[in-house]
């Protein structure tokens, strides 16, 4: 049901924390906990900064990346009017949240697991590890265009197996498709597969599962409205070929369940 | 402050209505607000059988607005009465159907199955759609078909108001408003999204997989203020103001024209309690108006 994701889900006015060094694409974004301790990693949140005005109607969705007492945390892309605007706001200023919606990832205890996370597709998994029960049965492996720098990649290496492949050149995706996959085939008996990224990459991953019969959950990124399953503009379709919303019957799905 | 309306055989707490489309079954939003706190809830639209909708991407973002194409997914009347409409307080808060068939007796059948069902307060046509036997051509464009249609769902409505949701995609839409009259109409409602286009010159292809969208939001209020003064010099029966509303000052500029009451749409998505905002600010921006009456507001516009 649509309307079980949202039942608790409030709107809140909070203050963007950090202050940035200089400005970047790739920033984190801090903002006050608005009281989203029991949020499940793989959920997200629309985010609208207040004083945008109504030239920006909507918010914009983001994984939430982690979550500790007094802060949450969000990595971003800037790719648009909405990002750009939010990769400088000043120290104070006020940001209107919605969250945390739609569904999370599993988290099966004692599971080997295996992060797939492809560019800005690595931030829900921070606060998954840190979350995670039994994190050592956890690994991580990070394919990405932009330098390891950009990325939260480091804090997570000292928490979890993990190993970083980079694309310098579109010849070198051969050679990184063929690495996740020979990764997932020892997922193959009694694992579990997690994916994060852009949906080629997400592509990869969902055939590969579905062709070794692997478990494999993937998260999708679509434009969104509302985020909260009224406006239909984010829909993907089932196995079935029936349209559903992304926001509120994801972002997660089985890899069995989604047609990408 | 007393924001109760009245119009058109429907009592209303307050004015604000959220618009079809925007505001889903409404249940989607009830943890932002209290769902009994609004004057009403015009559902997403809904059809006889179940529709897919269009290819994505169906939404884009617009300077001040958005463009949609959605293609009225939804799960068919049956599916809305038997799954949604037991979880909504009717009883409190008047629950609008926005009906939408692509051919006059279609029409009539939509309006068969709702009349009969004590929780819908109304039924709000949507005239939008292109008639399929007639070519293809939106009904809403021609004010005779306007008038056929409502002739046919007031016909199957048993007494149930019919409000007729205007699109402004015409030359007259005073016409077609009259129209909607003269078939039996008990309110008309407008406007419904202008028909627009976004492109990206990255892909060179549109935004959207439609090609065209509807775009709405602050940025056509002028357009809807503009249609519903021209409406409202032309008929007697109640008008619905749409289009751009975000605030309650925007609200009462469409009451000043003469609207009955106002639907709230695209600012839903600004945050998803923003018609619940509106309806708190209501009796800030009427003392700013220098009145506590929307009775002594309405149609107040002093013209030159």
């Amino acid at each position: 049901m649509v309307e079980r994701n949202c039942r608790e889900v409030k709107v809140r006015e909070i203050r963007f924390l950090g202050t940035w060094d200089e400005p970047s694409d790739f920033v984190e974004l801090t903002l006050e906990n608005p009281g989203w301790e029991s949020y499940r990693p793989g959920q997200f949140a629309m985010l609208r900064a207040r004083h945008w005005g109504l030239e920006l109607p909507w918010g914009r969705p983001f994984s939430i990346s982690r979550v500790d007492a007094e802060s949450v945390t969000f990595f971003i892309q800037v790719v648009g009017r909405g990002t750009s605007r939010l990769a400088r706001l000043r120290t104070g200023d006020e940001v209107v949240v919605w969250g945390p919606l739609g569904n999370g990832f599993s988290a099966p205890p004692e599971t080997p697991t295996l992060l797939l996370a492809g560019g800005m597709g690595i931030a829900p998994f921070r606060g998954y590890v840190e979350r995670h029960r039994t994190p050592e049965s956890l690994r991580l492996v990070f394919a990405h265009r932009t330098g390891l720098d950009f990325y939260p990649y480091q804090s997570l290496a000292q928490l979890v197996h993990a190993e970083a492949i980079q694309e310098h050149t579109p010849e070198d995706l051969p050679g990184i498709i063929a690495r996740l996959e020979e990764v997932m085939d020892e997922y193959a008996e009694g694992g579990l597969v997690l994916a994060c990224g852009p949906t080629p990459f997400l592509h990869t991953v969902q055939t590969y599962a579905l062709k070794m019969d692997i478990r494999a959950e993937i998260s999708l990124e679509k434009t969104m409205a509302c985020g909260v399953g009224a406006c239909l503009g984010c829909v993907c379709k089932d196995a079935e070929g029936k349209h559903m919303q992304v926001c509120a019957r994801g972002p997660v799905f089985p890899a069995t369940g989604v047609q990408l | 402050m007393d924001l109760r309306v009245e119009f058109a055989g429907l009592v209303l707490k307050n004015p604000i209505i959220t618009a079809s489309g925007t505001f889903g079954f409404g249940l989607e939003f009830a943890s932002f607000g209290d769902l009994k706190r609004l004057g009403g809830i015009v559902v997403k639209g809904l059809s006889l059988t179940p529709r897919e909708g269009n290819p994505m991407p169906r939404v884009a973002e617009t300077p001040c607005g958005m463009l949609n194409a959605i293609g009225i997914q939804n799960p068919g009347v049956e599916a809305f009465l038997r799954d949604k409409l037991p979880l909504l307080p009717w009883r409190e808060t008047a629950i609008i159907a926005n009906m939408y068939a692509c051919s006059v007796p279609e029409f009539g059948d939509l309006a068969g199955v709702l009349a009969g069902e004590e929780g819908v307060a109304a039924l709000e046509v949507n005239v939008s759609c292109p008639n399929v036997t007639l070519g293809g051509a939106a009904f809403g464009q021609d004010p005779k078909q306007i008038r056929k249609v409502t002739e046919a769902v007031k016909k199957r409505a048993k007494g149930k108001p019919v409000i007729v949701k205007l699109s402004p995609n015409v030359t007259d839409i005073a016409s077609c408003a009259l129209a909607a009259q003269e078939g039996g109409a008990d309110a008309v409602s407008l406007i419904n999204t202008l028909l627009a286009m976004a492109v990206d010159i990255r892909t060179r292809k549109p935004t959207l997989a439609n090609v065209l969208g509807g775009l709405s939001g602050p940025a056509i209020k002028p357009v809807a203020l503009r249609c519903v003064h021209q409406v409202c010099r032309k008929v007697s029966i109640p008008v619905i103001g749409i289009g751009g509303i975000v605030s309650a000052e925007d609200a009462l500029e469409f009451i000043l024209l003469g609207a009955a009451a106002v639907q709230v749409g695209t600012a839903n998505f600004l945050r998803p309690d923003q018609s619940f905002r509106i309806i708190d600010d209501l009796p800030r921006a009427m003392l700013k108006a220098h009145s506590d009456s929307l009775d002594e507001l309405r149609g107040s516009l002093k013209l030159p």
